[in-house]
């Protein structure tokens, strides 16, 4: 059964025939810091293009200069950031403050891994959006991305 | 003792009237789960088993107790390695752990010493574990975050300072650099006066279920092996009571993996690096009492348990049929268990105790040597001292309350478990099959194979979950608020006093000798020959893990994982 709709993902890149290209949400899934942990990056990737979207994953250990530089490239509609090292604190602010500097401030982006929750509002005085804890469902976040992102309408080259 | 007369004459059961019975059952079982048919449309393992009502004689029918259980100590060690089990020895109660700066976890390990722990485990933050100094552009942010910083002898001088290193046994979790923390290791010893002969512990050094699962990576594949093969053959004349290697389930099965995959993908790097060291030419029953493993204990309890009889069943098969071991310690799976971290929860974290109980209790059913128990707040952080007591807690009660531990594999011969264990046997034999098939292991990992049938039970686990088909107590269900729990703050000075002492060392030592005895190892690497006394010349200059490793990645390259999900 699950072998299936999995199938059916890979053969049309959307289950969300209706929809073309240029109006897919692009997002970029990317892990900072130094662990490994891709099980939950990879879980969200999945989740993400099997409800219509189109992502790019950037693999791990992504330095904030690679992640910038991915979204500003890839011009994307979300940025989702991946970390359970405990380094959030210092590489949050790190990526926010470059995205300002090249001009790509208006980006939203998102996180989730182990980050306690004393550290959220720090984060969200920064600028993230929003802050998904251990235990998120991928439909809570598809449907607070689906509420909360808008398309870029412009026509995107494919 | 006289038996009666009675006693021995037993009733007859004709075995037609008995599968009468079981048809008879079957059919009341039916019609009363019509009539109290709860919420509840499917019953399967947590990895997706299907599991039947009932078991009985009927599901063993190629059962032979002598061939498939013996009896404890003796071959194929379904029921235990050894002959006593924990009647003669307690598992040993091995708490992970380590943050901040050396003297920081020198401190947490004197305390857990102090309270009844028997042997030490150590995490070291990131940067060490990737192979790279705290004072590295990628370090910012991660020093003695995740573990403890070291970054040379000096920090692990500190670490051991004061722990007799003939008296406890220490297991360090460390890949890519194992080498070079095993090497320091061996110098902190024999600084403290103490024989390499007479250490024991461990290094995970298990490279392949990186590439699998973990992602600590640093060479390509094949020159990592050659750096494992170099420490277990170093190991078996120089450090004879050293597991080298410590081939390990857990971040398999952390990673997504059902029970049976854990299993195969685990048995079968085993089985790779038994190729891989037979092809240096040593000889099977030098080095393999030295392999030893590492499993999860996760939540499905039985499953969890027949896992590892399993286990030790094939791998007795292994080394006794497939390679020709002669020795009955060559043929012992000797494991560690740690209780699973990714099912702890953040929602209602004190519910983790009860999570870690049962999973720590399919452990020490299943006959593990040895045990890490998590702690309650690891879904936040690194745990608090009250966490990681009560995590200590949770096992000196199953030890020394809970009276399992008075006989020896007390669910052998249940009907169930005997099942489970004969169908993991199988499963994971199919898996092993297939991966011989592909050309072992290094080229099935090449292909993606273990990765991407890792990653569909990840995301079919998790589907799972989202239509509640699993329910997960207090995140898909029986939801509340609640305050938020203490959790462990890294002094955020750590940052500035290992930088300052990784200067102080640049500054001090002999900076001569290390960029001679860091050349003399890129000599050794090119040359193929064994590295590990090259390493040691390395650490007992003081030379950095950081460099170290840097001189290894001008020979070796570095390796970049193919990126899919």
């Amino acid at each position: 059964m699950v072998k299936k709709k999995e199938k059916l993902a890979q053969d049309s890149p959307s289950l969300a025939k209706s929809v073309s290209r240029e109006t897919r949400l692009r997002v970029l899934i990317a892990k900072p810091g130094l662990d490994g942990h891709d099980r939950g990056a990879k879980i969200i990737c999945r989740a993400l293009k099997d409800a219509g979207m189109e992502v790019i994953y950037t693999g791990l250990r992504r330095t904030p200069e690679e992640i910038v530089n991915a979204a500003i490239q890839e011009d994307v509609d979300l940025i989702g950031l991946s970390i359970l090292s405990g380094a959030h604190n210092v590489l949050f602010p790190q990526i926010m403050k470059l995205l300002k500097r090249k001009g790509a401030g208006d980006i939203p982006v998102i996180a989730g891994g182990i980050i306690p929750e004393k550290d959220i509002p720090r984060l969200k005085r920064i600028g993230l959006k929003e802050i998904f804890l251990p235990g998120t469902s991928t439909q809570e976040i598809i449907r607070w991305i689906q509420e909360n992102i808008p398309i870029k309408k412009k026509v995107r080259e494919t | 003792m006289k038996v009666s007369r009675k006693s021995k004459r037993k009733p007859k059961v004709r075995p037609r009237y008995s599968r009468q019975a079981l048809i008879k059952w079957q059919k009341a079982y039916e019609e009363e789960l019509k009539l109290c048919r709860g919420d509840k449309k499917s019953f399967t393992s947590i990895s997706g088993r299907v599991i039947k009502p009932l078991y009985t004689p009927f599901d063993l029918k190629n059962f032979n107790y002598f061939r498939d259980l013996g009896f404890p100590g003796q071959y194929p060690f379904t029921r235990g390695i050894h002959p006593t089990m924990y009647r003669g020895r307690l598992w040993t109660m091995r708490q992970f752990s380590g943050f901040g700066t050396a003297e920081d976890t020198n401190r947490r390990y004197k305390y857990l010493l102090s309270q009844g722990q028997t042997g030490l485990s150590v995490a070291f933050h990131l940067p060490t574990l990737m192979g790279i100094d705290s004072d590295h552009p990628m370090a910012k942010g991660e020093i003695g975050k995740c573990g403890v910083a070291v970054d040379t002898l000096a920090d692990m001088e500190i670490l051991f300072d004061g722990i007799p290193l003939d008296k406890v046994t220490t297991s360090m979790t460390i890949n890519p650099p194992a080498a070079i923390l095993w090497a320091m290791y061996i110098a902190v010893a024999e600084k403290q006066g103490v024989s390499p002969k007479v250490i024991s512990g461990t290094i995970q050094n298990d490279i392949l279920k990186e590439y699998i699962a973990q992602k600590t990576f640093v060479f390509p594949p094949k020159s990592s092996m050659k750096l494992v093969v170099d420490t277990i053959e170093y190991g078996a004349k120089e450090v004879p009571r050293w597991n080298t290697i410590s081939i390990s389930g857990y971040h398999i099965r952390e990673a997504g993996a059902t029970a049976s995959q854990e299993l195969a993908f685990t048995l079968r790097d085993g089985i790779e690096y038994v190729e891989w060291a037979l092809r240096r030419g040593l000889k099977i029953d030098d080095f393999a009492p030295r392999l030893s493993f590492f499993f999860n204990a996760h939540n499905d309890f039985f499953e969890e348990i027949a896992k590892f009889r399993a286990a030790r069943k094939i791998w007795a098969e292994v080394m006794r049929e497939r390679f020709g071991a002669k020795k009955e310690r060559s043929w012992w799976l000797r494991f560690h268990t740690q209780t699973s971290g990714v099912s702890l929860m953040a929602q209602q974290p004190y519910n983790n105790i009860i999570r870690v109980t049962i999973q720590a209790l399919a452990a020490v059913l299943g006959g593990t040597q040895s045990l890490h128990t998590n702690s309650l707040d690891e879904t936040y952080a690194l745990p608090t001292e009250q966490a990681v007591t009560i995590a200590l807690r949770t096992q000196q009660i199953i030890a020394y309350e809970s009276g399992v531990i008075n006989t020896i594999d007390p669910l052998g011969g249940s009907y169930y478990i005997e099942r489970l264990t004969q169908e993991l046997e199988k499963e994971a034999k199919e898996y092993i099959k297939k991966i011989d098939e592909l050309g072992g292991m290094v080229r099935a990992i090449e292909l993606g194979f273990p990765q991407k049938e890792i990653a569909e039970s990840a995301y079919r686990y998790q589907q799972e979950i989202e239509r509640k088909e699993k329910i997960i107590v207090g995140v898909n269900a029986f939801e509340m608020e609640h305050e938020p729990i203490p959790i462990l703050e890294v002094d955020p000075t750590v940052a500035r006093h290992q930088l300052n002492r990784l200067r102080e060392i640049k500054r001090t030592r002999n900076n001569a000798k290390v960029k001679q005895t860091l050349n003399d190892l890129k000599k050794a690497a090119q040359d193929e020959v064994n590295l590990m006394p090259f390493i040691l010349d390395c650490v007992r200059a003081y030379a950095t893990v950081g460099e170290i490793m840097n001189a290894l990645k001008e020979i070796y390259g570095v390796y970049e994982e193919p990126i899919t999900y």
